[in-house]
């Protein structure tokens, strides 16, 4: 190995690390705020890989249909829930989420699929498509068992996961989709080659991040986040709705996963089921960082990142194992140091 | 439960018909499918599951029913389908599974039930070495070895004295490590690089690097579908400028719409289906490919058809080409039945598939020989017969 081979190596694992480290954090921020495991995470980056294919492509992808579904079940789902002491300003504002917004976006993407609008007003209508569905999944699957153990909430999150996978068939098709990168652009640096893509994805993963940090040190929403994920009872008690805290952080990984499979789309096929290994990915780099550190689970999805594009070298017949093996020795050491987890409450 | 009863008008009118309606019912040949329709080989098992909706209801003046059930790719839910439609649907013939894995476990149910089956998944280790069980099963895709041989045949031609080999982290790839290993000895081709990749990796970079370093006249490579192309891209990022090769694994038409121009110049083996147009009047192949391409696109849209699709197909026909001399054997649904068909099935000669024609021996269940492939280039995107 030369310097040469070493730098486009570090290269590429940065690149494949930025994708791992945002969803890193939005499995760290849905499981600090709802003490939810977010499995299905995977899920939308398939997703929002093969909508932005299909808008790419000129047609009008699945999602919308499922979309339209989804907001009806969150519907249901919300008026069983909030049974007996409903109020007109409260079913309005659920009618006007499940209803009325997925409605609008489903008539703003039948309008404009056909027209191949560009790449920017494609990936604006994707990422409007894909992230509503996070927070109705919320309101379906996981408001009613807030309440319910980590374990509890960890199998649901399994079973939406098969879910998700089963619906993707069929909204997708079982065929994989590829899209062309944002722009042609390479930069060439000494022996370095840097794709367009690539500067595309390390662009934007830094610039969500900041608009991140910024969300949870400024705004009053993202410090109910934090209080909330803090310590729920305490958030309930001086007045923080936890329930849209809920909502604000699955709408966040929502979004997060769809812009990642926007990101990579040009890079592989993604086909319906695909999400699944790369949410893992993620997951693996959340789990190093300690499930509970925004720098930590970012700084270990790069360390994954680079892994893998090292191993992908030297053994590629055993990449995926070195790359989830490295999870072994992180627990070992963290649970000598810090003794066994306990549940809270 | 994906039950779909296809020839329920069928029946329908058997129990009508004039005739005691109990006989009519007892001469329906019932055929039991398992593919995977879900899974992570949905993209063989779709096709093919709307091939199985194509098939004819009547074979030798007999109602014939087929139920499709979807084994998602999973050894035990194949076997377990298998075992269904044996004992509750009572089927006479099993056509499927999609993959090799899935298939090789149910070839213990063919030989306990005595119930033949057809296998479209392409390993040679489901009807090879024949035994007491694989008496029962066949398999109509290609071996790997024939494809195999046929690239490394080619390559000699061509020149290559030294090849790159990456393939997918699976069965399929390991299959084709094993066979190309075998055929490149045999052509005196050294194997420089051997390496693999996932399927939903989002880059091989690593691996072309390493590749590139070893110098290779020729790369292969080993995937099925369109993540195949993703070597092949990086290979030309990074400046290579040999000769690429590709599997029978890509030959549909959504490789050519993710591959590009990158794509351009790669040759690869392919069942004669994929470029039946291009084939001389002469081949009997070109008309049986040509008239399923015409089925097929006319329920399912125009440029929709794909190889795997054919393989269910000429399941089919090996099925269909057995049904007259079964009779003679027994009625429909007796273990006589089931018994002349395999029979009837192994003694089938020069039978002409979409893919291929078939010569069938007591040793044989497959019974291709090189007229089941030819050599594929790509040019200006789409898909040229090479001489």
């Amino acid at each position: 190995m030369d310097s040469t081979i070493l730098a486009i190596l570090l290269q590429d694992g940065v690149v494949n690390g930025a994708i791992y480290a945002l969803l890193a954090l939005s499995l760290v921020l849905v499981f600090a705020v709802t003490r939810v495991i977010y499995v299905a995470q995977g899920e939308f980056v398939a997703y929002g890989a093969l909508t932005y294919a299909a808008l790419d492509g000129g047609h009008l992808p699945g999602s919308v249909a499922l979309l339209g579904v989804l907001g009806l079940a969150g519907c249901a789902a919300g008026l069983w829930q909030a049974r007996g002491r409903l109020d007109r300003p409260a079913v309005l504002r659920l009618l006007g989420e499940t209803i009325v917004l997925p409605a609008v976006i489903a008539v703003a993407a039948i309008i404009l699929a056909p027209m191949k609008p560009g790449v920017l007003v494609e990936v604006l209508l994707t990422l409007a498509i894909v992230t509503p569905m996070s927070p109705l999944l919320y309101r379906i699957a996981f408001q009613p068992l807030a309440d319910a153990p980590v374990l509890v909430l960890l199998i649901a999150a399994v079973a939406l996961h098969l879910t998700l996978t089963g619906l993707g068939l069929v909204f997708f098709g079982p065929e994989g989709f590829r899209a062309p990168a944002f722009s042609d652009i390479t930069i060439t640096a000494g022996p370095l080659m840097i794709p367009g893509q690539a500067l595309w994805i390390g662009g934007l993963t830094f610039a969500l991040m900041t608009a991140l940090f910024a969300f949870f040190e400024r705004s009053l929403t993202g410090k109910a986040l934090r209080a909330t994920a803090v310590n729920r009872l305490g958030a309930r008690l001086v007045g923080i709705p936890t329930e849209r805290a809920g909502l604000i952080a699955f709408a966040l990984a929502g979004f997060i996963g769809a812009l990642s499979g926007v990101l990579i789309v040009p890079l592989t096929t993604v086909y319906y089921d695909s999400g699944f290994m790369i949410g893992l990915r993620g997951f693996t780099a959340a789990i190093i960082g300690g499930l509970g550190s925004y720098p930590g689970a970012v700084l270990a999805a790069l360390l994954v990142g680079v892994a893998e594009s090292f191993s992908s070298f030297w053994a590629s017949a055993f990449k995926e194992v070195i790359v989830f093996t490295a999870i072994i020795p992180v627990l070992l050491w963290r649970s000598l140091r810090h003794g066994p987890a306990e549940e809270e409450e | 439960m994906n039950r779909i009863r296809l020839a329920a008008a069928a029946i329908t009118f058997g129990l009508a018909g004039p005739a005691c309606p109990s006989t009519a019912l007892a001469d329906t040949i019932r055929v039991g499918v398992t593919i995977s329709t879900t899974g992570p080989a949905a993209s063989l098992g779709v096709p093919q599951r709307n091939t199985i909706a194509l098939l004819p209801t009547q074979i030798a003046g007999q109602t014939v029913e087929y139920t499709v059930l979807d084994d998602g790719a999973d050894s035990t839910r194949a076997v377990a389908n298998m075992r269904k439609l044996i004992e509750e649907g009572k089927a006479d013939i099993i056509l499927g599974t999609s993959t090799t894995p899935a298939s090789l476990a149910m070839i213990t149910v063919a030989a306990e039930a005595k119930v033949p089956m057809v296998s479209m998944s392409a390993s040679a280790a489901i009807i090879a070495p024949m035994d007491a069980a694989r008496r029962w099963v066949f398999k109509v895709p290609q071996n790997d070895s024939l494809m195999a041989d046929a690239i490394a045949t080619h390559m000699a031609a061509a020149g290559v004295k030294t090849v790159a080999f990456i393939g997918f982290n699976d069965a399929y790839g390991d299959g084709w490590s094993k066979e190309f290993t075998r055929a490149a000895s045999d052509n005196k081709i050294s194997i420089v690089a051997s390496e693999r990749f996932a399927r939903p990796d989002t880059s091989v970079t690593g691996q072309v690097l390493k590749m590139i370093a070893a110098k290779p006249d020729a790369v292969l490579i080993a995937g099925s579908g369109t993540p195949a192309a993703l070597p092949q891209k990086t290979l030309h990022e990074r400046g290579y400028t040999g000769k690429y090769y590709q599997t029978h694994g890509v030959a549909n038409n959504d490789f050519l719409r993710v591959g590009g121009k990158d794509v351009e110049g790669t040759v690869l083996p392919a069942g004669p289906i994929l470029v039946a147009a291009q084939l001389p009047d002469s081949n009997p192949i070109k008309a049986k490919a040509l008239d399923y391409t015409a089925k097929y696109e006319a329920t399912n849209g125009v440029g929709s058809v794909a190889t795997f699709g054919g393989h269910a197909y000429d399941a089919a026909i090996l099925f269909a080409a057995a049904v007259p001399d079964a009779l003679k054997s027994g009625k429909p649904g007796s273990p006589e039945f089931r018994a002349g068909l395999r029979d009837a099935m192994e003694a089938q000669k020069n039978l002409v598939m979409t893919h291929g024609i078939a010569t069938m021996t007591a040793e044989n269940h497959n019974g291709f020989d090189e007229r089941a492939r030819v050599m594929v280039t790509i040019q200006n995107g789409a898909w040229k017969l090479l001489p």
